[in-house]
């Protein structure tokens, strides 16, 4: 994996008596105090974090936790206070005027909250902007505007005006615009959060789709956990300017760093980003190359388990046995567990939601195994883990 | 105050005055350039046949508010011009058109930069306001006399007074418009990486036309008011048949040639709003 952006010790203040406040700040001041004894807010405090090339990072908190402060440092609409941010490698804090004009132009794109589309200008001329701007030849700046707006599903409304768009076609431009331009980083601040349920979800997957296809580096900020999980790679907690845990959602979901991630994600729809691996347990099992049916027997006992899992020597799934079958088998003499051996037993990739699971997991009176692409077994899912992992319970693996 | 004696404000101006007198050759070139400036218009205007400006003035109001109501302004236009025609005013008028547009033209080529560099420098904001308010307040004949010094008797001076009274409006209202660009649109130009000259050009001007344009509507009208001012300084036009009128004590002559002032106000002021008017 390549870094693409790389945000060292990364502050900034807002305010008059910025050595003051930062003083404070290394004594470990929070951001209520430093606003009552000096004035100055606390954006954002001493971030660090890298992301990768083609991943869809996430940022969450509460209003005001300084989300928006930390994405407009990366293209410098904002001066850091302190610490730099890297992206390909280039200092963006030391650019001078033109080379940072020239980042912007060439690199990274932006979605807004309120679209932020100018109004006197047509929707085809909206997503030309970004090209206009570099004064790439007319056709070209048609050519790649008219691909950008096809990819949103936008084709057909080239000469409306913005005004004319209802609000989640006016952010296809937003994104359209963004994306014209081939800028290999988006940076997305709250650019679903304006939109109605139903649209908003619309973006969502035209994003995840148009992120399949493109493979962009892009910064999500969110207030939204649900849509948080949804999107992101990996997605990182703030509040009142600090990190509080950067992970993957189900990392954030199973081990949450701190009560106040604890409590950020309580609520949340679980089912839609849990996934087998999440909250399958580990499955008792035997080497079918190794074991006969005594011990297969001996190993259910001794675990007081009904059935065992049969693996071979790859560890791919080759059925399962119950102990009855497997104690008739003794007193008949056979040394081949192969005979009693079932196989219809459902099935499930590791990384599959639970969501598609659901239903048929309750039907099913057996638990599912989880295997990988390669067909070796990884678990099982016991019914109880799935709703003790919907209700937010550790799940024990 | 006695005890004090007072300032010798007026001698101070005076031999400012004085001092200034010394470029003649300098001020002698500015009133040439003017006088190009307002000759070349007169020429227009005197070049077509009364019937013609008519019909000229008629279709640019058609042209211009081509998706407005227009007709019954159109009537009023045709109706008042025959009737300025018909009261024997049509060169007045004609004069009266040169020295608004001259001195609004001015006030534009002046004021609309002035306007741009207030909004984009605070510092540049805080001093020209109170020039504004002084252009604006200051009453005419203070800077007639001076005007008169320097460029003489005739259009020129005339048209300077009236660039000075008139112009406040367009630089006000150019800052205003540039200013009321909602900040995320120009957060939105920043961020794809326009120069300054990119973002005037591209996004404020265009987002603030309608603004600066209702300025540059005040600018005109302010100038209109100034005719009969201008007249006592040799400005000919409609002014001049009121001023004329007022000291004949022709109460009647003056109204006419009031009313001849009034219609032209309200073409004006009808074609400039349209401006705005227009969408996108
Ligand atoms: N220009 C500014 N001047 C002063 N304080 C600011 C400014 N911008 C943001 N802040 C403060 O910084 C903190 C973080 O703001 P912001 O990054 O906008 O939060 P978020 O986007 O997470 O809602 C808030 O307390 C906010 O009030
Ligand atoms: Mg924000």
């Amino acid at each position: 994996m390549t870094e693409k952006v790389k945000v060292t010790n990364l502050t900034k203040i807002f305010g008059k008596q910025i050595p003051q406040a930062k003083k404070l700040l290394s004594e470990g001041k929070d951001k209520k105090e430093i606003l009552a004894q000096t004035g100055c807010t606390v954006g954002v405090n001493q971030a660090n974090f890298t992301i990768n090339e083609g991943e869809l990072f996430v940022i969450m908190g509460l209003s005001g936790s300084g989300k928006s402060t930390i994405i407009r440092m990366i293209n410098r609409l904002i001066n850091s206070t302190d610490g730099d941010v890297e992206i390909d490698g280039q200092k963006v804090m030391q650019l001078s005027k033109e080379e940072l004009r020239k980042l912007r132009q060439d690199k990274i794109g932006m979605v807004f909250q309120n679209f932020a589309l100018f109004p006197h200008l047509t929707v085809l001329q909206n997503a030309e902007y970004g090209l206009a701007l570099k004064k790439v030849d007319s056709s070209t700046q048609e050519k790649k505007a008219k691909e950008a707006l096809d990819l949103v599903g936008l084709n057909g409304y080239d000469q409306q005006y913005p005004d004319q768009l209802s609000g989640g076609m006016q952010q296809r431009v937003g994104l359209a615009r963004a994306l014209a331009n081939d800028a290999e980083i988006l940076l997305m601040d709250e650019a679903f959060s304006a939109l109605d349920p139903l649209y908003r979800k619309e973006m969502q997957d035209l994003l995840l789709q148009i992120q399949e296809k493109m493979h962009k580096t892009i910064i999500f900020i969110g207030h939204d956990l649900n849509e948080a999980l949804k999107l992101g790679d990996r997605i990182l907690i703030m509040r009142d300017g600090n990190i509080e845990q950067i992970g993957e959602p189900e990392e954030i979901l199973t081990h949450p760093a701190n009560d106040y991630v604890e409590r950020f994600i309580e609520g949340v729809d679980r089912t839609r980003v849990l996934t087998a691996s999440s909250v399958m347990t580990k499955a008792h099992v035997i080497n079918i190359a190794k074991a006969g049916p005594r011990v297969a027997l001996r190993r259910m006992r001794d675990n007081d388990i009904s059935s065992i899992y049969v693996v071979d020597n790859e560890n791919k799934f080759v059925g399962f046995a119950d102990a009855h079958d497997v104690s008739d088998l003794i007193k008949q003499g056979s040394k081949d567990l192969r005979s009693v051996l079932k196989t219809d037993v459902p099935k499930t990739l590791a990384d599959t939601p639970i969501n598609d699971l659901i239903n048929d997991i309750s039907k099913t009176p057996i638990p599912y195994i989880v295997v990988d692409e390669e067909d070796h077994l990884q678990g099982i899912i016991l019914r109880g883990a799935v709703l003790a992992a919907i209700s937010g319970e550790e799940v024990n693996a | 105050m006695g005890s004090i004696g007072a300032l010798p404000l007026a001698d101070w101006v005076n031999s400012g005055v004085d001092w200034l007198s010394q470029f003649t050759g300098f001020f002698n070139s500015i009133t040439a350039f003017f006088q190009a400036i307002i000759d070349a218009i007169q020429w227009v205007f005197d070049l077509l046949p009364e019937w013609l400006f008519i019909i000229v003035i008629l279709a640019f109001t058609y042209w211009i508010k081509r998706d407005q109501k227009k007709l019954g302004f159109m009537i009023f236009e045709a109706l008042g011009l025959l009737l300025i025609w018909n009261l024997g005013f049509w060169r007045d008028m004609t004069q009266t058109l040169t020295l608004v547009l001259s001195s609004s033209l001015i006030a534009i080529v002046i004021g609309i930069p002035l306007g741009i560099w207030m909004a984009k420098s605070s510092k540049a904001e805080v001093v020209i306001k109170p020039i504004l308010d002084f252009m604006q307040t200051l009453p005419a004949f203070v800077y007639l006399i001076p005007a008169v010094a320097f460029f003489g008797i005739g259009m020129v001076p005339g048209v300077l007074a009236s660039v000075i009274f008139a112009m406040p409006p367009t630089v006000r209202m150019t800052n205003l418009g540039i200013r009321q660009v909602p900040e995320d649109l120009i957060e939105a130009a920043d961020s794809f990486g326009s120069t300054s000259w990119q973002k005037l050009i591209g996004l404020q001007l265009p987002m603030a036309k309608n603004t600066i344009m209702s300025g540059v509507n005040q600018t005109m009208m302010l100038g209109l008011s100034m005719v009969v001012i201008a007249s006592m300084i040799g400005a000919l036009g409609l002014g001049t048949q009121v001023y004329f009128a007022v000291g004949r004590n022709d109460a009647g002559a003056g109204f006419a040639a009031g009313i001849a002032v009034v219609i032209v106000a309200i073409i004006l002021d009808r074609i400039t709003q349209s401006f705005n008017k227009t969408s996108h």
